[in-house]
Formats: C-alpha cells, sequence, structure tokens
C-alpha cells in the first residue's frame, strides 16, 4: 500500500511541477530574451514580473472560449489536448533522480520516442480541423518537418544504445558513471539536439507556426485555453528534449557534492536556457533549406555515427 | 555552422550590456520641442486669442478632425466661437500648424492622452486654449497686420506705412 502511495506521490508532484515548470518558462523565456536582447521583459507585476504568469493565466481562462463555425468541432477541441497529453506521458520515462520518476520502463527510449512523434497528431489534426488555408499549410509542414526529423532523431540515440547496452534510461545515466556520452557520442548529440529542436518546433526550426508568412500556423483559430494548451504543450516539450538530452548526455542526475536532483534540475536549466539563447540568435530558415539540412546533412551524419560507433563497439568487445 | 555559433555567442555576450528600454511610467522619455503631440491653442503677448478663425487648418486637415466657427467682436477681431478637436480621429501631422498664419494652433510634446471613454477625446476650446503664448512668444498677428481694431488703427500696425489719402494730390 505504501509503495501504490509513494508511486502516486510521485506522479503527482512531477506532474505538477512540469506543469508549474512550463508555466514558469514563458516568463523565463521572456525574461532571459530580454537579457540578451538588451531590454527587460516582463517586469511590472510582482517582484521581477514573476505575477506575469498569473496574469497570463488570468487572461487566457477569461478570454473567449471561441470555436469557429466552420471548423471541424471535434478534432478541433481535441487537438491541443492531444499535444499535452503525449508531451506529459513521455515524462512518464524521464529518470528525474534515483528513486523519483514515475515508471522505470526497460523501452524507456522507445517510449519516449513513441510519445514524441504522436505529438504531430496534435498539430496535423489542429491545423486541419481550422478549416484555415494557413492552418493547413502549417500542419502541412509540420507533418513533413516532424516525419524527416524524426527519422534521424531514433537513429542518432542508437550510438547511446549500444554504449549503454540498454534502451533503460536509468541504465543508459548509469553507464555514463565514468564519462558523459557527449563525448564519444558528439555526433549522435549534435544530431540529436537538431532533432529535438525542431521536434519541439523551436525557433529556428519553428516553421509550422511562421508567424511572417503563415500568420500563426496551426494555431490561427485557437483561442483563450485551447491556445494556452497549446502553449503548455510547446513547452513540457522543451522541458521534455532538455530533460532527455541531459539524461542521454549529460549523464542525468550524476554528479559531485550536490544532491542528484539538483543536478539533474540545474542541467536541465542550462540546455533549456541554450535553448532559448538559440531562439534569440538565430534565423528561421527557409522550408525547402530545413528539410534538405534534415536529409542531405543530418541522415547522412547520423548513419556515419551509428556506423562508426558500431564498429568500434564491435573491435572493442572482440 | 561556425557562423551560427559566432552568432549565438555574440548573442549571449550581450548578456553583459547595458540595457536600452526606458522604464516609462517610472522613468519620462527626454522628448524634442518640436515633437508632434497635444495640440493647443495658443494666446498672443497680451493675453488675447491668437486664432482668427481662418478655417485654414480645418481645411488642411486630412482626416477633418477640426471643427470650428468664426465670429467677431465689436472691434474687428475674428475669433472662434467654438473651436473642436477629435483627438480620436487626429493623425498628429502637423499640418494645422503648418497651415496656421497666426501661429495660433500648435503641436506641443505631450503624448499623455490617454483616456477610458472615446468621447473624453474631443476636446473644446476649454481645453485647447492655453493661457501662453507656446513655442513663438513675440509674435502677435494684430500688431503686424493692417486691420483697424481697437487701440490700433490703419497704418500704426509694426513696419505698417501709413496709408495712402488717395483725395490729395502731394506726391
Amino acid at each position: 500500500m505504501s509503495e501504490l502511495a509513494l508511486a502516486w506521490s510521485n506522479v503527482i508532484l512531477i506532474l505538477a511541477v512540469v506543469f508549474s515548470f512550463a508555466a514558469l518558462l514563458s516568463w523565463i523565456e521572456r525574461r532571459l530574451l530580454g537579457v540578451w536582447q538588451d531590454r527587460y521583459g516582463p517586469n511590472r507585476v510582482g517582484p521581477f514580473g514573476l505575477l506575469q504568469i498569473v496574469a497570463d493565466a488570468i487572461k487566457l481562462l477569461a478570454k473567449e472560449d471561441w470555436v469557429p463555425p466552420f471548423a471541424e468541432k471535434a478534432l478541433f477541441v481535441l487537438a491541443p489536448v492531444i499535444i499535452a497529453i503525449t508531451a506529459l506521458l513521455a515524462f512518464a520515462v524521464v529518470p528525474v533522480a534515483p528513486g523519483i520518476g514515475v515508471v522505470d520502463l526497460n523501452i524507456g527510449l522507445l517510449f519516449f520516442l513513441a510519445m514524441s512523434s504522436l505529438g504531430v497528431y496534435s498539430i496535423v489534426l489542429g491545423g486541419w480541423a481550422s478549416n484555415n488555408k494557413y492552418s493547413l499549410l502549417g500542419g502541412f509542414r509540420a507533418a513533413a518537418q516532424m516525419l524527416s526529423y524524426e527519422v534521424f532523431m531514433g537513429l542518432s540515440l542508437m550510438g547511446v544504445v549500444m554504449l549503454a547496452g540498454s534502451f533503460n534510461l536509468r541504465d543508459i545515466v548509469a553507464a555514463q558513471e565514468d564519462l558523459w556520452f557527449c563525448i564519444p557520442q558528439i555526433l549522435g548529440f549534435i544530431t540529436f539536439t537538431v532533432a529535438g529542436i525542431a521536434e519541439a518546433r523551436r525557433l529556428p526550426f519553428d516553421l509550422p507556426e511562421a508567424e511572417n508568412e503563415l500568420v500563426a500556423g496551426f494555431h490561427t483559430e485557437y483561442s483563450s485555453m485551447k491556445f494556452g494548451l497549446f502553449f503548455i504543450g510547446e513547452y513540457v516539450g522543451v522541458i521534455l528534449i532538455s530533460a532527455m538530452m541531459v539524461t542521454l548526455f549529460f549523464g542525468g542526475w550524476l554528479g559531485p557534492l550536490l544532491p542528484p536532483l539538483m543536478w539533474f534540475l540545474l542541467k536541465t536549466f542550462i540546455v533549456i536556457g541554450f535553448f532559448i539563447l538559440l531562439r534569440a540568435s538565430l534565423p528561421r530558415p527557409r522550408y525547402d533549406q530545413l528539410m534538405a539540412y534534415g536529409w542531405k546533412v543530418m541522415l547522412p551524419l547520423t548513419l556515419v555515427n551509428l556506423l562508426v560507433t558500431g564498429a568500434i563497439v564491435l573491435a572493442w568487445e572482440s | 555552422m561556425w557562423n551560427s555559433l559566432k552568432t549565438m555567442w555574440t548573442i549571449f555576450l550581450h548578456m553583459f550590456r547595458r540595457r536600452v528600454t526606458i522604464q516609462y511610467p517610472d522613468e519620462k522619455p527626454v522628448i524634442p520641442p518640436r515633437w508632434r503631440g497635444r495640440i493647443i491653442l495658443s494666446r498672443d503677448p497680451d493675453g488675447e486669442e491668437r486664432c482668427v478663425a481662418c478655417y485654414l487648418c480645418a481645411a488642411a486637415c486630412p482626416v477633418d478632425c477640426i471643427a470650428l466657427q468664426a465670429t467677431e467682436d465689436e472691434y474687428g477681431r475674428r475669433y472662434p466661437s467654438f473651436f473642436r478637436i477629435n483627438f480620436s480621429r487626429c493623425i498628429f501631422c502637423g499640418y494645422c500648424e503648418e497651415a496656421c498664419p497666426t501661429d495660433a494652433i500648435q503641436l506641443t510634446p505631450d503624448f499623455e492622452m490617454g483616456e477610458y471613454d472615446r468621447k473624453n477625446l474631443v476636446y473644446e476650446k476649454e481645453d485647447l486654449l492655453i493661457d501662453g503664448t507656446g513655442k513663438y512668444p513675440g509674435y502677435n498677428f494684430y500688431r503686424v497686420a493692417g486691420l483697424a481694431i481697437k487701440d490700433k488703427d490703419k497704418g500704426e500696425a509694426e513696419n505698417e506705412a501709413p496709408p495712402v489719402d488717395l483725395h490729395r494730390l502731394l506726391p
């Protein structure tokens, strides 16, 4: 019984922390963007503008929750739910620290890949159900982009799996006791970072949204909390990708002196900061450039990484 | 790739730069005197209204936000019986100021005109007329114009020759 209670408290705690951190991230992101663009960002509401997230939440809840009459109602409502659910489900396998985490799956990595690729449904359905050409184009782009970046996202992680000899994320973290995988798997690390950014639809790979040419892409027609869910979904996605990068390449909770949980949070925050820095500095590529980059540069790089790692592991073991 | 990394590093270094934001309500921005903000009607150095209700400002206004009605007092001075500017239409282009022959209508650096109620943006003459001369302190239209008003007959204006008597034969 107490074991069940512990598991439940774990679930609820992680859910609460992830959700509140995702909301807080909207503030952190704006402040950090301000820092890097020589301005302040939100600093009016509460200390350091921290209550800005509360103000945003009130605004989102108080706005009219409108479904356009031309939209496909059921799918329109379902789409933002899917993104939040898949992003949160993928969190189930993230090993936060020894003893902290929702489940310890032997195929944790595969579960993560499966859930993150399901997220595209949300955007494609949302874009299609809006019955708006801009949204449809955004959905198209999302589908093509996520499919092509999904291909090498999985492959880039196979090097890590080979070195660790397991799909279990806790085993992968344990295998990095001596050396973080970001050094022997530098190619895999780079390709996974790029794929992860594209998966989370973060700038510079936010072409499904692309406010310059597609208004707001797939969420043009969304208002109120449905829009908010897309937003939360994106931030949960960012936290998820950062947490996975920390787990797979930066030794997860491993580190001297500080408690494991602190190490995990610290590393995750640094990676999130890096994501925001990317947003502050890099311009968005053209769509054909994005596709060409994925298929012609990143995929071959991943395959090279896979071959080299495989050869080295084979030579090591024989 | 290298370019992107260099860009990111440059942006990262901006963390240590000074912020350029002006924290507006706490910290007022310095506004140049020729800024085209709130419109006023000024008075001449004698404290009389400068506006002679010639309608040129209303004619020049591209959005037709100025309305006025001319009248005349017993000494021959023209003035507007009402003067109304609808600031919810005004685009602060300054054409009215350009058109004004008497420097009466002027644009000031005041831009804090926010209202919660739209009808409060319609300014009447009492709201527009100020006590001072505004940007052009010395200028007095009736002192240079060849028009007979109280205390000044024809030919008594500054730089004005006395009127020619058509019925005299002397050169």
